[in-house]
């Protein structure tokens, strides 16, 4: 293996395609034995990840219409700021974040996710 | 360079069309501002609620006077602009300040109307009109005493409830016998005067002033009849005129007013000219719904976009006299050509008067119950035929049944504990607690605050009038002409006049050039646009995927658990026992966990995983299936009875009539569902009038109707028209489908389009023309020729492969 990529693993980091594999102002799904990440692409091409799961009920966020920095859930429109995760204001709650990053047209994903969201474990429905 | 711009009149019109044109071209002017008014722009119409008591003036500023710095205007405060030089295009106030400018926009108001009678210029004297007025009168009003009002319209009306409320004893003093006769009849007047007397207030009708009396300051006001009272304060409001002085010193053509075309400009190209000071098409406006509407066209030309046009404004009076219910609206007097409807109940002190003619509301005048005011306005902006609902339509929209819409007193009545919206289980006391404590204005507001009413709708009536009760007077409906999402300030028929006007072909190009506020739009607005552009433009418009929710983009149904479910099409809901085998292996070899027969005569394979809904779609395909569309805003099913092939009672074959029909509209997006039905004599078991498009067969031929549904509000539909044949079914089923497509709202569905177009409007263009009954059908053929591929096929052979895998499997 070579010291780069066992780096990445060693950090939990993957790389899961490239960037033109997800629409714009789409996402993309990336199935884990710990539940899917939804992998979003916005109109100037910046790659977010956050956990598939709406902080409502659980509704996967990677099915929504993505708009600006932020995703609708398909289940009860409740919106999701693809940044920080956090639902937006007055609807309370967060899904988590997963660090992503592109490096020539790549996209690497984090499988552990940012702390700090409160919610994170979003009831499984 | 930046072109210099400034605004005479720094009042509520003039600095709207500011705010409009600064949101369309924020640096396309220099722009300079004059205000003979030492202050900020404040709201005019809220001065009677600072009168007495229940504002404050800083809680009645609009734009205080940091808002110009923040965007870099240069106000003059308190300069009247006496001099324009039009050829060389400079400005000059009293004290000599001077700006050039290369468009002018005039909005120097009104002026009230003083009697000429002596006295007339004694302190103690006032007018109601701006801040230093409500300053006197609040002043003299500190010495209690007796204020006599001149004017028994609505101003002088609100001034002497105002200086009651700062207790002094007031008179009013009407020349006529009528209170407020522009706004209101006689009955309605007659309530308004008792209940005001009751508050206190004392009236001499039928009395000309001849005479104010006074020394140094007014002491008494003497009428003609020889009759004189006393008076510490004297408040004129007779009336208001437009504000034409400058523009008449400097030679542009006015009569009563400014002359104004359709888009806000004088005689003299440069000069634009909107609010009080206008005339329009011969018509002068006071109330500040009109004055919006003429700022909003003004930006528009100004920012050079010159798509607006003002047509001149249908307005409607609401008194702002807390405790005190009253609307009027349009005509409604009525004269020998129209009709009226009236329902008074004294008991309560309710009195509704609607004016008709020829079904269409010219006018309404309420009082005491006011709940049905916005509706009825909005009727009679939209012209809608009422013949319909002509018999309910005194009780208001309440009793139609169709919306829910609660009244004042009800919701008032209700416990908190009242569940308000079944849908997300929201109380009337979270709703009003989210209302004070959040201070929420808007039905957006609370919908986004609480949820209620924002998932069907059907208790949105119940959240405005609780809105209206928790708010009072703070609350305004804006009937009509709501933008179609907070991205753009369009509503639906402007956006759909600009795609085809302006050859508009992508969601993109609307937004530019529209000037969307948001980047790419919202879950709203984009649906709405793919949905119109498709319609506009067919076979040329590429549908665009992420615009669309996801049912419609993967052509499945999404269930609570992230599964879809998948429902073939059964034409005409008849199927065969090889097709029943073929569905039985498909889903036995898919393991599909639940298979349910739907409404629409479908069977319904739920629980289906996404990847696997190109391989169940191909062998469906194969089996001879195509999509059902059970997902879309569009066609949806054709639902039959088995028709006079087996049924005793049936007249005609209504089951190769429901197949054809399906066969003729499958495949067709539409604004929302749509929903049809055939039965086969009028015992009716296929339901078909609750449904979008039904036909009932009779002996004679065919019954057509229309704009029904099931669902939250259940609506019978209407009778459209009688035919003879099957091709005329189905030339009558293309055109009204068509005739809906292209005319009404995104999420619109018939009943509700129905009712606000009017059905006489869908006879008048589906039955009686035959020529464009025709060319409504043949559009819908055209447009057919390119939506009636099975999307399923189509997917289960690679397209969009992406939406159906994921991006990695891991671990």
């Amino acid at each position: 293996m070579q010291q780069a990529e066992k780096t990445m693993v060693e950090n939990n980091w993957i790389d899961v395609g490239q960037v033109s594999d997800i629409p714009k102002l789409g996402a993309r799904v990336v199935r884990t034995k710990d539940g899917d990440i939804a992998v979003f692409r916005t109109a100037d091409d910046e790659v977010f990840a956050l956990r598939d799961q709406c902080p409502h009920k659980g509704g996967p966020l990677s099915q929504g219409i993505v708009h600006g920095k932020r995703v609708a859930c398909p289940l009860h429109d409740w919106k999701i700021h693809l940044d920080s995760g956090l639902a937006v204001a007055p609807d309370e709650g967060c899904a988590a974040r997963f660090p992503v990053s592109v490096e020539d047209g790549r996209i690497l994903l984090s499988l552990t996710p940012d702390e700090g969201c409160p919610n994170s474990n979003a009831p499984k429905v | 360079m930046k072109q210099r711009l400034v605004l005479i009149g720094n009042g509520m019109a003039g600095v709207r069309t500011l705010e409009e044109l600064l949101k369309l071209a924020p640096d396309r002017y220099d722009i300079t501002v004059f205000g003979a008014e030492p202050y900020g722009n404040y709201n005019r119409i809220l001065l009677s609620p600072v009168l007495a008591g229940e504002k404050t003036i800083e809680q009645i500023m609009l734009n205080d006077e940091q808002w110009y710095v923040d965007n870099g205007i240069t106000l003059h405060e308190g300069k009247q602009v006496t001099a324009i030089d039009r050829t060389k295009r400079i400005v000059r106030a009293a004290d000599g300040t001077e700006e050039k400018y290369d468009r002018l926009i005039l909005a120097t108001g009104s002026m009230p109307f003083i009697i000429p009678i002596p006295g007339k210029d004694l302190p103690g004297v006032v007018a109601f009109r701006d801040i230093q007025d409500v300053d006197r009168m609040l002043a003299a009003a500190s010495g209690k005493g007796h204020a006599v009002v001149i004017g028994g319209g609505l101003l002088g009306l609100e001034a002497a409830n105002g200086l009651l409320k700062q207790g002094m004893r007031v008179s009013v003093v009407h020349l006529l016998d009528t209170l407020m006769e522009k706004q209101l009849d006689k009955p309605a007047a007659g309530l308004l005067k008792r209940s005001l007397e009751e508050r206190g207030l004392n009236f001499l009708m039928g009395a000309q002033t001849e005479a104010i009396l006074g020394k140094d300051k007014v002491e008494a006001v003497r009428f003609k009849d020889g009759l004189e009272i006393p008076a510490d304060l004297v408040v004129m409001a007779v009336g208001i005129r437009p504000n034409a002085e400058l523009a008449k010193q400097v030679g542009l053509h006015c009569e009563r007013g400014v002359v104004v075309n359709d888009t806000m400009q004088t005689f003299d190209p440069r000069v634009y000219a909107v609010g009080e000071c206008v005339q329009h098409r011969g018509d002068t406006y006071g109330l500040v719904a009109p004055l919006f509407e003429q700022a909003k066209v003004c930006a528009n030309h100004l920012a050079e976009l010159g798509y607006a046009r003002y047509e001149g404004s249908v307005t409607s009076t609401k008194l702002k006299v807390t405790g005190i219910d009253l609307f009027s609206a349009g005509d409604f007097q009525g004269d020998d050509s129209t009709e009226e409807m009236v329902l008074q109940d004294p008991g309560r002190g309710v009195y509704k008067k609607v004016v008709v003619k020829d079904n269409r509301i010219q006018g309404a005048v309420m009082y005491g119950d006011t709940i049905d005011g916005s509706w009825y306005f909005q009727l009679m902006r939209d012209n809608t035929d009422i013949s319909g609902f002509r018999d309910n339509l005194l009780f208001g929209q309440a009793h139609l049944g169709d919306s829910g819409h609660g009244d004042d007193n009800r919701v008032a009545a209700m416990a908190d504990s009242a569940e308000i919206c079944g849908c997300n289980g929201v109380c009337k006391g979270d709703i009003v607690k989210a209302i004070s404590d959040k201070r929420l204005f808007t039905l957006d507001e609370v919908r986004a605050h609480t949820k209620a009413s924002s998932s069907c709708g059907s208790c949105t009536g119940l959240v405005e009038a609780l809105l209206a009760h928790t708010l009072g007077g703070e609350y305004s409906q804006t009937p009509s002409k709501k933008p179609l999402c907070p991205c753009t300030e369009h509503n639906h028929d402007e956006l759909r006049t600009a795609i085809r006007a302006e050859g508009l072909k992508s969601v993109r190009a609307v937004m530019d050039h529209l000037n969307w506020k948001t980047e790419d739009g919202c879950p709203k607005c984009r649906p709405a646009l793919n949905y119109y552009l498709l319609c506009q433009w067919p076979g040329e418009y590429k549908d665009d995927n992420q615009s669309r929710f996801i049912n419609e983009r993967v052509h499945a149904n999404i269930q609570k658990d992230g599964t879809y479910s998948v429902i073939p099409r059964m034409w005409g809901g008849e199927t065969t026992p090889k097709e029943l085998m073929a569905i039985a292996q498909i889903a036995e070899k898919w393991n599909v966990p639940t298979v349910h027969v739907t409404g629409g005569q479908r069977i319904d394979l739920l629980g289906i995983k996404k990847e696997d809904l190109p391989g169940i779609w191909g062998d469906l395909s194969e089996a001879g299936f195509v999509s059902g569309h059970a997902y879309g805003k569009a066609i949806r099913t054709v639902k039959t009875c088995v028709g006079k092939t087996w049924c005793r009672f049936g007249t005609q074959d209504s089951t190769q009539m429901g197949i054809d029909l399906e066969k003729l509209t499958w495949g067709s997006w539409t604004p929302h569902k749509f929903k049809l039905a055939v039965s086969g004599c009028p015992r009716n078991c296929a339901e078909a009038t609750i449904k979008d498009f039904g036909v009932v067969c009779v002996d004679s031929g065919y019954e057509l109707h229309v704009g029904g549904n099931g669902g939250v509000k259940v609506r019978a539909t209407d009778f459209l028209c009688h035919v003879k044949t099957e091709d005329e079914v189905k030339e009558y089923c293309a055109a009204f489908l068509q005739l809906y497509r292209e005319e009404a709202h995104y999420l619109e569905r018939t009943a509700p389009w129905v009712e606000r177009v009017g059905l006489a409007y869908i006879k008048d263009r589906v039955v009686e023309d035959a020529e464009n009954r025709a060319a409504l059908a043949e559009r819908f053929g055209l447009s057919q020729q390119f939506a009636q591929v099975d999307p399923w096929k189509a997917r289960a052979e690679g397209l969009d492969a992406h939406e159906y895998s994921p991006l990695k499997r891991v671990g």
